[in-house]
């Protein structure tokens, strides 16, 4: 209690302000993830997306909303009431609390008072550092490993064959993926030696500019950024992945049965996944809110997850879906290996050549 | 550090409040003509075929079992990468390397059991 008691008041105003921008932040930027995945893919399909609602359809994810909200709630018979009403809660509040640990811009003062733009941060002013979570990526798989449960849930309690099959391969495939990702991190933490998300964003700033960047650090983290990009992408269940709502073979596959909010709920858990995992990427392989000085750093930030979620709905626009046996052979037998070699090959990079960028050393 | 963690229990209670007020407000303002086909499981529109929970492959074990140990090994892995540099700038480089060069190798000669059991075939 002592310890609360002598943080300053601006540290309670500054903390409510930054939950608030973010969770704002990341709720309308999923709203409009679903505007813009259907104006994009419908521009790649040389038609137009949604047109009719609002200037160029511009009001159609509150319609959308609004419409949803009226519908009738239907809980099938044979369901597991509360387990069926509480998944939908399970998917969507890890997707927006991993934004917590992510910092999103450099420091500003207000009223002589130092705010950390990261929501789980606080300067100190006696070190003059900030001081964030120091197990910040942690953090953030643990919570991306709590949303399967709400897919789980969301298949096993409808008691549906659909469900049960959307959800069952829902949870084989997050976590095979899960796997892959997880050890491509190891490369940044070699590089890094620390697994605080705001010391490894201060780590890829610097004189080097964008070589400075863990992407283009060194050849082998260079992979292992990509490959921790698309298993993500198969973590979130997004096209080329999203073999759990295949509608094709399995209708929705582990949200069938749900109707009204609770199926916007699974919906906005998907795009507030796909934001987080733009926003873990961009902090851990794209040098985080770093850029030139001509923009503030959150506009970096936002610019550069913006483009990674981009870049999630060109895939989907370009690849069709995969097979199931396919999928775990890229994620088993593929990502598993090549990320446990690459691992080995930073760490003897790093020996050889330190942690410099290597353009240094051809120039 | 206390400054550090109470944000995430105020995020949590927002996400909290925001997930149950929504399912609340729709189910008062949603309408309600149950019926018993709508109730029924989706099948198609055919009559629903017994209960859905029913035995189903054995893969599923298998990769949730796999999943627990391979990631157990990674976990193990990040200790190790995190002070991998220190170690180096103490002139022990190649100590740790060779330490978990083995660890690795371990992991590897299992994975590769596996492989070759074939609990990693879906065809």
């Amino acid at each position: 209690m002592d310890a609360l008691l002598a943080l300053p008041p601006m540290y309670y105003v500054a903390m409510v302000a930054k939950v608030l921008v973010a969770f704002v932040f990341v709720l309308l930027t999923v709203a409009y993830a679903t505007y813009a995945e259907r104006k994009v893919i419908g521009f790649m399909q040389v038609r137009l997306g949604p047109m009719r609602t609002g200037w160029y359809g511009l009001l159609q994810p509150i319609a959308d909303g609004l419409k949803l909200f009226f519908k009738e709630e239907i809980i099938p018979k044979q369901a597991s009431t509360f387990a069926f009403l509480v998944a939908p809660l399970i998917a969507l509040v890890p997707a927006f609390i991993s934004f917590a640990v992510i910092p999103f811009g450099g420091n500003i003062e207000v009223f002589g008072y130092t705010i950390p733009l990261q929501i789980a941060s606080v300067y100190d002013p006696q070190v003059g550092k900030v001081l964030d979570l120091n197990v910040g990526v942690l953090y953030i798989l643990g919570m991306a490993s709590l949303g399967v449960y709400g897919i789980v849930l969301a298949g096993w309690s409808s008691n549906s064959k659909y469900s049960l099959l959307g959800g069952l391969r829902a949870s084989a495939q997050m976590i095979s993926y899960e796997l892959a990702a997880g050890l491509a991190i190891i490369t940044v933490f070699l590089m890094s030696g620390s697994l605080s998300l705001n010391q490894i964003v201060a780590d890829q700033a610097g004189a080097f500019g964008v070589t400075g960047w863990y992407l283009f650090r060194n050849p082998c983290t260079f992979v292992a950024g990509i490959i921790f990009f698309i298993c993500s992408i198969a973590e979130i269940n997004r096209t080329p992945f999203d073999l759990p709502e295949a509608e094709t073979e399995l209708v929705s596959g582990f949200c069938t049965e749900y109707s009204s909010m609770k199926y916007a709920m699974f919906f906005m858990a998907e795009y507030a996944n796909m934001v987080t995992v733009c926003a873990v990427t961009t902090t851990l392989f794209l040098g985080g809110w770093h850029g030139p000085a001509f923009l503030p750093g959150w506009m970096w930030f936002v610019a550069k997850v913006y483009f990674l979620i981009f870049c999630c709905m060109w895939i989907r626009a370009t690849y069709p879906r995969y097979r199931y046996d396919q999928l775990m052979r890229l994620g088993w037998k593929v990502f598993l290996p090549i990320t446990l070699v690459l691992v080995v090959l930073t760490a003897l990079w790093i020996m050889a050549f330190g942690t410099e960028p290597w353009f240094s050393f051809i120039m | 550090m206390l400054g550090a963690y109470l944000p995430i229990i105020v995020l949590v209670t927002i996400a909290i409040l925001f997930g149950l007020g929504s399912l609340i407000f729709s189910s008062l303002i949603g309408p309600k003509k149950p019926s018993e086909v709508k109730l029924a499981p989706y099948e198609c529109g055919c009559e629903p075929v017994g209960s859905a929970r029913e035995r189903f492959s054995i893969k599923f074990y298998i990769i949730a079992m796999l999943f627990i140990l391979f990631d157990i090994e990674a976990v193990f892995l990040y200790p190790w990468a995190v002070v991998f540099k220190k170690f180096i700038a103490a002139g022990l480089g190649p100590f740790i390397l060779a330490e978990m060069g083995v660890f690795i190798v371990i992991l590897f000669v299992g994975y590769i059991y596996v492989w070759k059991k074939g609990a990693l075939e879906w065809e």
